[in-house]
């Protein structure tokens, strides 16, 4: 060091100290690109949002019993991140390529062209549950939606399968002698007669703003045909087109029949409103029947009912938030696990938890409750599926469309305004 | 002393691991940013430089201009809010309550020490309007004016930010600005009194001139906190409605974090860097006029 030090002009030693910290810092920042274990995954890692409260114990539950072959050769073992955080641990992971064997991943990251696509961490699953002779236990409803999803491809284990409608409060419709309506024009005249009765005819959460805007797709289809989102995707439409422009004013329209200060309402305390039968209505997936059947959060019991939105053949569907597998980790026990998967979660989910999944229920589940039952049978006689309103958008503009429902519904932000917005959204990733 | 700072290898042994470790957690990521910012891409696809497309798009981007705006007028209103609040209550310490003042003083300070979380949850609860009427409704309903929902409109939501962010830091600043009035000598103000001036007269003369280097301090640091406003925000009201709230800062956490979007989010840092750094340097050109010349 001192030789070093005499010998070099002190001038000349300081940008070199600097250049050398600075790249050793940044190769130390920066992940190899290729340096995912041979022979695959030493453990079967799970990674879904902390939200998510339900996978972790179905696994749980699967490892102690139905798939405790395939835990004995890779282990099962969970981690959580906030759903906010997820996309960019995702991404860091995915640089890193640290991702775990099955990752709750983002829609865009995922699909064909995606980030984690392209970068080959992505597992081809019809191929997989192909070869693993087990594609004949995913419902062709799941398989349908997914490829709508994702272009034709096949990156997500399909977890959940919720259809998504009108919960409605059955006592509040008998007391006020209203019957399920069958088109637009007759929901809108229940939903005034219910407030002129004094009544919250609609809730939703301004804070998820997605509970506002699924509404905005379910008057799309319902106006403009199955094929309406589609268009936006495939560009032969555009948002501010005039009928686009006018399906955003009725849902304006119909902003005096929600719940009032709907803007900063949080998720929970609106299912709690239609839980505790203050409210009439409330647009919601089916996921919504785990609460439903929970007596602890339901306190009007079996008055809870289901509709599907007027006007529209089918339901919006939806395979819950994706899970990829990564396919750099693929191996003998991964597939075992898959195989597992495939022939046990549907009908453990439907018996443990009361939800769908998009895998066939083996084991016929008894005594399920009324509406799950009821809704059981409305998913097996559905013509068809069509997607939810921001299912097909990019991050920014589901964001910009989820934060800018509540200004839309009361009137802060105009049809127009918000329809361009999304458009540019759009455009800007185009 | 002077032996050891003459000394080129003490220092480089004193200096080095503290140099280091400044320029891995600052430097190097300030650089860093400060080159995503020509930059478009994200950690699994890698980076591509883009030039200035990501500038041309901050000048065409109304969101980013609105966040601006929001900023700067909240930096404005608050900073005004605190150092005018913070200042009377100062004066009302020092002045009014005397030696009793303790006990009003840790009341004011009392929600400096609280989460902010929690005060946002609180004023939340506060100025609800659904599912319950909040206290700030009921009031309101109860002298004939009617409730409002606070949240679904900018202008209110923002009248909420301030009374909530004032609420919270007002007694920072009073106990900053309290320090600097204490120290001013009592003869000082003796002597004003006998020479028969009135309080109005001993404030604006007497008070005001000599705790000017401590209200100096107090204006960059508030000006400074405010800029960078973040999470009183985002636990209230997450920026809402739509953008209508959204400072800077939170444009810039969604853009990077939530739409994957670093190099854009990088070059909306760049802004509050800037942004930043000329309201610092114009705070102290003007105070150094201020100080060195009567």
């Amino acid at each position: 060091m001192n030789l070093m030090m005499r010998t070099m002009p002190r001038r000349a030693s300081v940008p070199i100290a600097f250049a050398a910290v600075t790249s050793l810092l940044l190769a130390g920042c920066s992940g190899g690109k290729d340096d995912a274990p041979a022979g695959g995954a030493k453990e079967f890692s799970v990674l879904v949002t902390t939200e998510n409260t339900q996978t972790g114990k179905m696994f749980d539950d699967l490892k102690a019993n139905q798939c405790s072959d395939a835990q004995k050769q890779l282990p099962y073992t969970l981690s959580q991140t906030p759903s906010s955080e997820m996309q960019s641990k995702v991404q860091l992971l995915g640089g890193q390529n640290a991702l775990p064997v099955m990752y709750a991943g983002t829609q865009s990251l995922i699909a064909p062209k995606g980030d984690l696509q392209v970068s080959g961490q992505v597992l081809d699953l019809k191929e997989t549950f192909q070869k693993l002779g087990v594609l004949d236990q995913v419902t062709p409803a799941a398989q349908s939606v997914i490829e709508q999803l994702y272009a034709g491809s096949f990156p997500t284990v399909p977890l959940q399968f919720n259809i998504e409608g009108i919960f409605y409060n059955k006592k509040i419709f008998a007391d006020h002698n209203i019957a399920i309506p069958t088109t637009l024009g007759e929901l809108t005249a229940a939903a005034a007669k219910l407030k002129a009765e004094g009544v919250t005819p609609f809730v939703a959460s301004g804070k998820t703003g997605w509970t506002i805007s699924r509404w905005l797709g379910a008057i799309l289809y319902s106006e403009l045909g199955p094929d309406a989102l589609q268009k936006i995707k495939d560009k032969k439409a555009k948002l501010t087109d005039p009928q686009y422009v006018a399906a955003a004013q009725k849902l304006q329209e119909l902003g005096k029949y929600f719940i009032d200060g709907i803007t900063n309402l949080d998720y929970d305390t609106m299912n709690a409103q239609m839980l505790n039968g203050n409210a009439a209505m409330m647009y919601m997936g089916t996921w919504f029947l785990a609460a439903v059947n929970d007596p602890k959060q339901n306190k009007v019991g079996d008055n809870i009912g289901f509709f599907g939105v007027p006007g529209i053949k089918g339901y919006p569907a939806n395979v819950g938030s994706p899970n990829a597998v990564n396919a750099k980790l693929y191996n003998d026990g991964v597939g075992s696990w898959l195989t597992c998967i495939a022939k046990n979660w549907g009908s453990e989910s439907l018996k443990k938890q009361g939800t769908f999944s998009g895998f066939k229920v083996n084991t016929p589940v008894d005594s399920l409750p009324a509406l799950t039952a009821d809704i059981q049978k409305k998913i097996d006689n559905a013509p068809a599926s069509v997607l939810w309103f921001e299912g097909l958008f990019t991050p920014k503009a589901n964001n910009d469309s989820s934060a800018n429902a509540a200004p839309l519904l009361t009137g802060a932000m105009s049809a127009k305004d918000f329809m361009t917005l999304i458009q540019s959204d759009l455009d800007a990733e185009a | 002393m002077k032996h050891v700072f003459g000394n080129k290898k003490a220092i480089v042994t004193f200096l080095l691991p503290a140099l280091l470790i400044y320029l891995g957690v600052m430097v190097v990521p300030a650089v860093w940013s400060l080159f995503l910012a020509f930059m478009h891409g994200n950690p699994v696809r890698g980076f591509e430089f883009t030039g200035m497309k990501n500038v041309d798009r901050l000048f065409s981007d109304p969101q980013a201009g609105h966040a601006l705006w929001f900023t700067l007028k909240y930096a404005i209103v608050i900073s005004v809010g605190q150092i005018v609040l913070g200042y009377a209550l100062a004066l009302l310490y020092v002045f009014v309550l005397r030696k009793a003042s303790t006990f009003v003083r840790t009341l004011v300070f009392f929600p400096v020490v609280v989460p902010t979380v929690a005060v946002a949850l609180l004023f939340n609860r506060m100025f609800a309007s659904s599912p319950q009427e909040g206290p700030v409704n009921a009031l309101l309903g109860l002298v004939g004016l009617g409730g409002t929902d606070w949240f679904a409109d900018g202008n209110k939501a923002f009248i909420v930010i301030v009374i909530m962010d004032l609420w919270r830091t007002m007694g920072f600043f009073a106990v900053l600005l309290y320090a600097g009035l204490i120290e001013i000598p009592e003869e000082i103000m003796e002597s004003a009194r006998l020479d028969g001036a009135g309080t109005w007269r001993l404030v604006r003369h007497i008070v005001l001139p000599l705790s000017m280097p401590v209200l100096l301090a107090t204006v960059i640091f508030s000006l400074n906190a405010s800029l960078k406003v973040f999470d009183s925000i985002v636990a209230l009201n997450n920026g809402g409605p739509g953008y209508q709230t959204t400072p800077l800062n939170l444009l810039m956490f969604k853009t990077a974090f939530s739409f994957g979007d670093f190099g854009y989010g990088s070059t909306l840092a760049l802004v509050i860097t800037l942004v930043c750094l000329t309201v610092t340097l114009f705070v102290f050109r003007s105070s150094r006029r201020d100080l060195t010349k009567d």
